[in-house]
């Protein structure tokens, strides 16, 4: 009997910690490590790759993306964007993009860029490893990447200590700026902005005529939620809102009753949702289960604007809105917009998103700082860098231009907009003078559809 | 009744839906313990498995997800008598390590094949049978998920029925107890560990086809419902059917109502709160008989 219950203690400890390591490969794990001042590297001496001094035939570029794991799909939203980018670069194209008309690198004798892949599965530890493993094993010149704060956090880290730059695209955690990194560069707005935005929408609707004074917050517990909840209640305070609920869940839930039932519980309000795409996919099927209509949804993008969302929701997914970043519609006030996705969509048969215009956009910042710097030493990649100046008239996004802080090495001119899905479609309907599409306010309960 | 009072029904009402479909899937996981002392740590890609047999069936020939139960249970049947045949069988008397690998990479094989065959897209079987949603004293009750909750408790009644009044369920039952002495009288283990593979696989599969009508479908989605079935298997005791489905159901409603009551994002650890009480407090479970 005893050796019968030491077996059982066993196997079933045994069992628990499997489990615990398996949930770590589904979840996304704890925020990354605090970042240390002492992490940064003087601009003279850079360690890992080799300068290629004389011609080189190609420069080697390394993208760390959730290529698999529970974002897997989103991975290929930004691995295809980058891939895409890199085509353009390396070969001729009649397009007002940086490097578009040329083929390769005019200032390294037409040297082409090659991706070199790494997968982070959404993993922080995964995306440290996989930057080492790209620097020193791969000898990539740069890195760009990784969609998740949590996960960029932890790569970046590596690329400060290995004096590598480290482009980054579409993480929106402030902290990612705030830690004093010489090697990390950003050109997406991030969440302080969005989470304002947030609140100046508010102001407008309230002006306009529309009751809103409550707001109820939930989001995912990782790094990137939580600092898009601390900004929400931060500005919600300031802008003289009251909260009427706050709720942090765990990401990658199998079931989200409670969370539902406490939102119910906390009565008439606008709702700010921040959570990735299964989450979101979940937490709309709910809503209508347990026909939960706030005021409005107010997501802060990542999970809303995934291909997935609308894919498996179909009309369900309607009346959402989201802060974003991009929306296919702007095409209609900048054409090359339509002419990128038109490439996009024929290679990889569906539409860009704020993802994945974001990546694309980054890559190209990046090949255009190694053209500037004509080599592939580190630092003259990051000088080349700090002096990046692409006009509005560029990119495909929203922006601006691409101008960098000189301390932060954020970019200066980039700006969020408001989407709304109507009939499947992200339409822009904030700023107001934006707008392509009449908002649709408040959230429809779900019988009245 | 009053908003609290309706609240915390709803929250009682969606942890019971939910702790059924918890319940059937620990069943399947505690018989093979039961029998014959291995955990299946790829319980959670069967159901997965299950979940996308169901969802092509809907896709490809138009099955609904009602009928194509007895399809993807009778699959998974086949499918656990396999993996027992192919795989199981030759550890039987291997240390308990290699044991757990081979299951452990089972489950990473059998994830990495889903997403290498069918993509890490969600997949969402649309309108069936038992789309919509009951409303009764303003409780919501999700048609998928009460079929689903019935489902599971009819199955469960049917295994446990088999398991006690069947000489094939008792024969099963004597090798869970002592497989020598059962080898002894006659009983073949090999066949019945066979048996328990393709019943406990073929539970999975009826939760897997329910599942599929309201859950989305995509390679990870076993993860996160086996971990509450390893709990429940502790819970109710290693190798109680009557267990795990007990433990399963209290395990739903602990994790909905106590994540309503106390903070949603604590939910968890109430649930592997009550599996370290259950292993310091009672270690052979509810129903543990050894």
């Amino acid at each position: 009997m005893i050796r019968r219950s030491k077996l059982l203690f066993t196997v079933v400890s045994l069992a628990v910690v499997l489990a615990v390591m398996v949930a770590g490969c589904a979840a996304p794990a704890a925020p990354g490590p605090a970042p240390s001042a002492q992490e940064e590297t003087a601009a003279q001496a850079p360690a890992g790759s080799e300068a290629a001094s004389e011609a080189v035939n190609e420069i080697l570029v390394g993208a760390i993306y959730p290529l698999s794991g529970s974002l897997a799909a989103t991975g290929v939203d930004l691995k295809n964007a980058v891939e895409l980018a890199t085509d353009i670069v390396n070969n001729e194209y009649d397009l007002n993009l940086p490097l578009a008309k040329t083929a390769g690198l005019p200032n390294m004798g037409g040297a082409k860029i090659r991706l070199v892949l790494g997968d982070h599965e959404a993993d922080p530890e995964k995306g440290a490893a996989e930057a080492e493993r790209l620097i020193n094993n791969e000898k990539v010149a740069a890195l760009v990447g990784s969609y998740n704060s949590a996960v960029t956090a932890t790569a970046s880290q590596v690329a400060e200590r290995e004096g590598v730059p480290f482009l980054n695209p579409e993480s929106t955690s402030p902290t990612l700026t705030e830690r004093g990194f010489q090697w990390f560069f950003r050109t997406t707005p991030y969440d302080k902005l969005f989470a304002e935005n947030f609140f100046q929408f508010l102001d407008e609707m309230k002006a306009k005529g529309y009751d809103v004074s409550n707001v109820a917050i939930l989001n995912e517990n990782t790094l990137w939620g939580t600092d898009v909840a601390t900004l929400e209640n931060q500005y919600a305070e300031e802008y003289g809102y009251n909260v009427a609920a706050n709720i942090p869940y765990e990401a990658n839930a199998a079931d989200v009753s409670s969370e539902v039932q406490k939102l119910k519980a906390a009565g008439e309000a606008v709702l700010l949702q921040a959570s990735y795409v299964s989450d979101a996919i979940l937490y709309m099927q709910t809503y209508k289960q347990l026909d939960y209509a706030p005021t409005a949804i107010i997501a802060m993008d990542a999970g809303f604007v995934a291909s997935e969302f609308v894919e498996t929701l179909g009309d369900d997914a309607n009346y959402i809105l989201s802060r974003e970043v991009w929306a296919l519609d702007l095409a209609e006030s900048k054409p090359i917009i339509k002419a990128v996705n038109d490439m996009y969509k024929e290679r990889y048969g569906t539409n860009m998103n704020g993802n994945s215009a974001r990546a694309f956009t980054g890559m190209l910042v990046l090949a255009d700082a190694i053209n500037r710097a004509g080599s592939t030493d580190p630092a003259a990649i990051q000088a080349a860098l700090m002096e990046t100046d692409i006009p509005a008239d560029q990119i495909i996004m929203p922006w601006k231009g691409i101008r960098f802080d000189p301390e932060t090495h954020q970019n200066t001119l980039g700006s969020g907009i408001i989407v709304q899905i109507l009939d499947g479609e992200y339409k822009t309907v904030w700023p107001f003078d934006l707008a392509s599409a009449e908002i649709v306010w408040p959230f429809p309960k779900w019988s009245e559809r | 009744m009053s908003v609290e009072t309706t609240l915390l029904v709803q929250t009682l009402v969606s942890g019971l839906l939910i702790g059924f479909v918890f319940a059937l899937i620990s069943v399947g996981l505690t018989l093979i313990f039961g029998v014959m002392d291995i955990v299946n740590f790829a319980h959670g890609e069967h159901l997965m498995l299950a979940m996308y047999f169901t969802y092509w069936l809907y896709t490809l020939w138009g099955v609904d997800p009602l009928y194509a139960v007895p399809v993807v249970a009778g699959l998974l049947f086949l499918l656990g008598v396999l993996t027992y045949r192919l795989v199981i069988r030759h550890v039987l008397d291997a240390p308990m390590l290699a044991q757990i690998f081979v299951t452990f990479g089972l489950m990473v094989f059998l994830r990495n094949l889903a997403q290498l065959l069918w993509s890490e897209d969600f997949r969402r079987i649309g309108d069936t049978l038992v789309t919509g949603r009951l409303e009764l004293f303003g409780i919501f009750i999700g048609t998928p998920q009460l079929v689903a909750s019935v489902g599971a408790a009819l199955t469960t009644g049917a295994l446990y029925w088999f398991l006690k009044n069947t000489r094939t369920g008792w024969a099963l039952e004597a090798t869970a107890e002592n497989k020598e002495v059962a080898g002894l009288m006659g009983i073949d283990p090999e066949r019945m560990f066979a048996l328990a593979w393709g019943l406990a696989l073929a539970s999975v599969g009826v939760a897997g086809a329910l599942l599929a009508t309201f859950n989305p479908i995509f390679p990870e989605v076993g993860a996160v419902f086996v971990l509450v079935a390893y709990v429940a298997v502790a819970l109710g005791g290693f190798g109680s059917v009557t267990g795990a489905f007990v433990a399963g159901i209290i395990i739903g409603v602990v994790q909905v109502m106590g994540g309503f009551l106390w903070e949603p994002r604590f939910k968890t650890i109430l649930v592997y709160g009550i599996y370290l009480g259950i292993v310091f407090i009672r270690p052979q479970g509810l129903f543990g008989r050894r």
